[in-house]
């Protein structure tokens, strides 16, 4: 079963509303379940969508064909026509002209005007599940969740009387309601900033960006349960400059952006490096330059995050596959940059920051920070020097204020192991390898292999970076299933560049990169680093995330049919 | 206190005999003294420009940072540590042109934080340019028949943006200076404290004398509380420049409004993964 809804209509006309509430209750009735968004950057009019793909197998990213189109008005049926498939189905609101026989009406804004006319939306959600011959049960315990009291009322008023206005559809979609039980239905933003909470953060400061905007929101949210100050900076300069004046004076610190924000930091990123000040960055890719397509995703920045700022300096950018992947990465972010008191970025996208799915509960026995901040009784605490010349280039930390009468100091120009400004040769050079060497340990020891799918014996391989593993295992699937010797490497460390499997695999198979960018990155990536030449690349930039189906018949049309 | 350290200048610096800033740093540290700070009591945030070498030649904990944004990471450190004393110190160039912003913003969050500005109304390290507060009919290298802009005013904007302490003083009078920082200090706040300086070395105007021929002392009769008083006194620039306390207010600090539970420090507080867990059930 492959089951998909899209939602659409106007911005302002609550289409959220009812994917987020639809959305839980189809996680709550145990399906699985990917939610994923497309919207336009303006607060009413124009026309936005949400898809809720549905399954008794595991999801990893969304569907083009749609079975159930709601239409919230008429123009969402113009546009998405094309997709609906044989035997989809429309339910739209009730004037509306009918077409074609497969067009359900509801008659959403006379049912909503007895009781509550803004609540259009409900009743919808009502209607949808009588189609999908779903009960009612979990639907009210979700608007319990969802309403406040005085409203409550009203609203299953509206879902009850939705669901009587139309008769059921479907009588397949069989979900398996105890899976839900130690799984949670968690959107990338959250769980990226959930992660980082987790991680001990304390502040967050940041400059409203869309897409990356949802990490502040969830975060601002925790302040009142949690020790985290999350401040609204006057613009992306002062956002990573006050995230590492709190590193400096000992609280893990982290700033959050996109493109044009991360283009802003970039002069304080190099701060962060030669002032080897922990920070984490997490740019939410949207397509650029400039402000581009700003709630749309892609991923353009994989070269720019990897050459922030001028000259050379250490540093880290992780791209995390999934939602699951970015909660343990914004956790493992901090650990990393404290461990090597360097920037780390994580690049996420939209389509990772605003998509949902069910995941497993995530297993906090795994989790231990590290703060690798020296005691009273390190030896180093004496006569503390914040650049001590050490065998792994890696000074013991300290902030100001800790030991009596020792201070710390910091400097954005070339320094002393004190952190006095110089400008003597000798010491340039051996400062400079000092902040070098500490990226050799880090391969060493932290950084994490790609994911590998797929047998020993390929004849092709697929390579992603970040989000679009998702689409592209779907890919991998179908293509197995045609009998084509394919594997996937899913890359989440992406600077430094894990090399050992991808030169493994690289001997025997023709590479393909898929990439939600123009130029192909990656593979300038991999040739600049392994001197591997990747053959093919599937690309796509016009700001909308790939299919798995997409992927698999470009696969077809552009790799084999080429080969 | 056997390992407690006072608070110490540095013999070298890359400071041009005769500068502003050598009488600003003694008055400065007679003002640290003042107030029995121990050198891990303060923390200095700098920018970029000979003012902003100021922690490498006194021996307090300090971050030296990017020109335009010695204020920014001050804010950052606020959070995590409030017991520190916090100075802001940087030259007019860096503190009223690249970090023009964070200025303005600052004084609406309003942190217990000393902002001491060195302002020689010209730019020192790079050979003699205009700066924001620099007079029009200034001739440099770049504004070769004058500026292009009219100057900044740093207490009239302070007092129109309603900062809660707007001070204006002279490196000249060492007892004043001295007095002005220790209010700043004091002060529960953003403390503005704008230092006319000579720079001897580019500003062939504003010396020594200009500014001793110019400048009066606000005395006792005036009432800095007085919003009135102090646009009038902020406006005045010129033949009489009046130094002093122009603008003072106790007001909500940045830390009153955060949401914090307790007044512990944050750096000193533990955290357990396991307390985040949870928030998972947002998710369920």
């Amino acid at each position: 079963m492959d089951f998909n809804i899209l939602i659409g209509g106007e911005a302002g006309q609550g289409l959220k509303t009812i994917d987020d509430i639809l959305g839980k209750i189809l996680f709550r009735e145990g399906f699985n379940i990917f939610s994923s968004k497309d919207f336009m950057s303006r607060i009413r009019g124009g026309h936005n969508f949400m898809q809720l793909r549905i399954s008794d197998q595991k999801l990893y990213g969304p569907e083009n064909d749609i079975d159930l189109l709601i239409a919230l008005n008429s123009e969402t049926v113009e546009i998405h026509r094309e997709q609906l498939k044989e035997d989809g189905i429309v339910l739209i609101e009730g004037e509306s002209e009918v077409i074609d026989g497969r067009t359900i009406l509801v008659p959403a804004s006379v049912i909503a005007n007895d009781i509550n006319p803004k609540a259009v939306n409900t009743v919808f959600v009502g209607a949808i599940l009588k189609a999908m011959n779903l009960n009612l049960e979990i639907a009210k315990k979700v608007l319990a969740d969802n309403f406040e009291e005085e409203l409550l009322d009203d609203n299953i008023k509206l879902l009850e009387r939705g669901y009587n206005s139309v008769e059921p559809i479907y009588d397949n979609l069989e979900a398996n309601i105890t899976k839900a039980n130690d799984e949670i239905f968690i959107d990338g933003n959250s769980a990226l900033g959930f992660g980082a909470l987790s991680g001990g953060l304390r502040f967050y400061s940041a400059y409203p960006m869309s897409p990356s905007t949802g990490i502040m929101k969830f975060l601002a949210g925790q302040q009142k349960d949690y020790d985290l100050v999350v401040e609204q900076a006057e613009d992306e300069l002062a956002a990573l400059n006050m995230a590492l004046g709190g590193s400096y004076s000992g609280i893990r610190s982290m700033s959050g952006t996109s493109g044009g924000g991360l283009a802003l930091m970039n002069e304080t990123i190099g701060l962060a490096g030669i002032t080897e000040t922990p920070v984490v960055v997490a740019d939410v890719q949207r397509p650029g330059p400039a402000t581009g397509l700003p709630t749309r995703t892609g991923q353009g920045d994989l070269l720019f995050a990897i050459n922030s700022a001028q000259d050379d300096f250490p540093l880290m950018v992780i791209a995390p596959r999934d939602q699951e992947d970015l909660f343990y990465t914004g956790f493992r972010a901090l650990n990393l940059a404290d461990k090597y008191q360097i920037p780390v970025i994580i690049l996420s996208d939209q389509f990772n920051a605003d998509s949902s799915k069910n995941i497993k509960e995530f297993d906090f026995d795994s989790l231990t920070i590290e703060r690798n901040i020296i005691s009273s009784d390190d030896e180093n605490a004496e006569n503390y020097k914040r650049y001590k010349f050490t065998e792994d280039g890696i000074s013991p930390r300290a902030y100001p204020g800790q030991f009596k009468g020792e201070t710390v100091l910091v400097d954005s120009d070339e320094h002393d192991e004190k952190g006095h400004i110089v400008e003597d040769a000798e010491t340039r050079i051996k400062m400079v390898d000092k902040r070098a060497c500490k990226i050799d340990k880090l391969i060493e020891e932290d950084l994490q292999k790609p994911n590998y799918y797929g047998e020993e014996d390929i004849n092709y391989l697929l390579l992603t970076w970040g989000s679009s593993y998702g689409p592209a295992r779907e890919a991998y699937q179908l293509l197995k299933e045609e009998d084509i010797k394919v594997g996937l490497l899913s890359f989440n460390d992406v600077w430094p560049l894990p090399k050992d499997k991808l030169k493994e695999l690289a001997e025997d198979a023709e590479l393909v990169t898929v990439e939600l960018n123009s130029t192909a990155q990656f593979k300038s990536l991999i040739a600049s680093e392994t001197l591997i030449d990747v053959e093919n690349s599937i690309l796509k930039y016009d700001g909308r995330p790939f299919t798995g189906k997409e992927i698999y018949q470009r696969f077809l049309d552009e790799v084999i049919d080429n080969g | 206190m056997a390992n407690k350290k006072e608070i110490t200048i540095t013999d070298e610096t890359a400071w041009c005999p005769g500068c502003g800033n050598f009488p600003l740093r003694k008055a400065l540290l007679a003002a640290l003294r003042d107030m029995n700070l121990d050198s891990d009591q303060v923390a200095m945030f700098t920018g970029i420009g000979q003012a902003a070498k100021m922690p490498h030649y006194i021996n307090v904990n300090g971050f030296n940072g990017l020109h335009g944004r010695s204020f920014p990471p001050a804010i950052g450190t606020r959070v995590g540590n409030h017991n520190l004393k916090v100075i802001v110190e940087s030259g007019d160039g860096c503190s009223y042109g690249e970090g023009g912003n964070h200025i303005l913003h600052n004084i609406r969050r309003n942190p217990d934080v000393t902002h001491l500005v060195h302002n020689n109304q010209i730019y020192g390290l790079t050979k003699g340019q205009a700066s924001p507060t620099s007079e029009e009919y200034i001739r440099t290298g770049i504004q070769i028949e004058g500026t292009t802009a009219k100057p900044f005013h740093p207490a009239r904007f302070a007092v129109g943006m309603g900062a809660s302490f707007v001070a204006r003083t002279f490196v000249g009078d060492q007892d004043h200076l001295k007095k002005m920082v220790k209010a700043a200090m004091e002060h529960r706040g953003y403390a503005l404290v704008d230092i006319l300086q000579p720079c001897v070395s580019f500003n062939k105007i504003n010396t020594y004398q200009w500014y001793s021929e110019r400048v009066y002392k606000l005395d006792d009769s005036y009432d800095p509380s007085n919003i009135d008083n102090a646009f009038e006194k902020a406006r005045e620039w010129g033949d009489n420049i009046p130094i002093g306390i122009i603008f003072q207010n106790e007001e909500k600090i940045f830390r009153d409004r955060l949401l914090l539970e307790d007044d512990e420090p944050l750096v000193e507080k533990d955290f357990n993964p396991k307390d985040a867990k949870s928030i998972m059930k947002d998710f369920k």
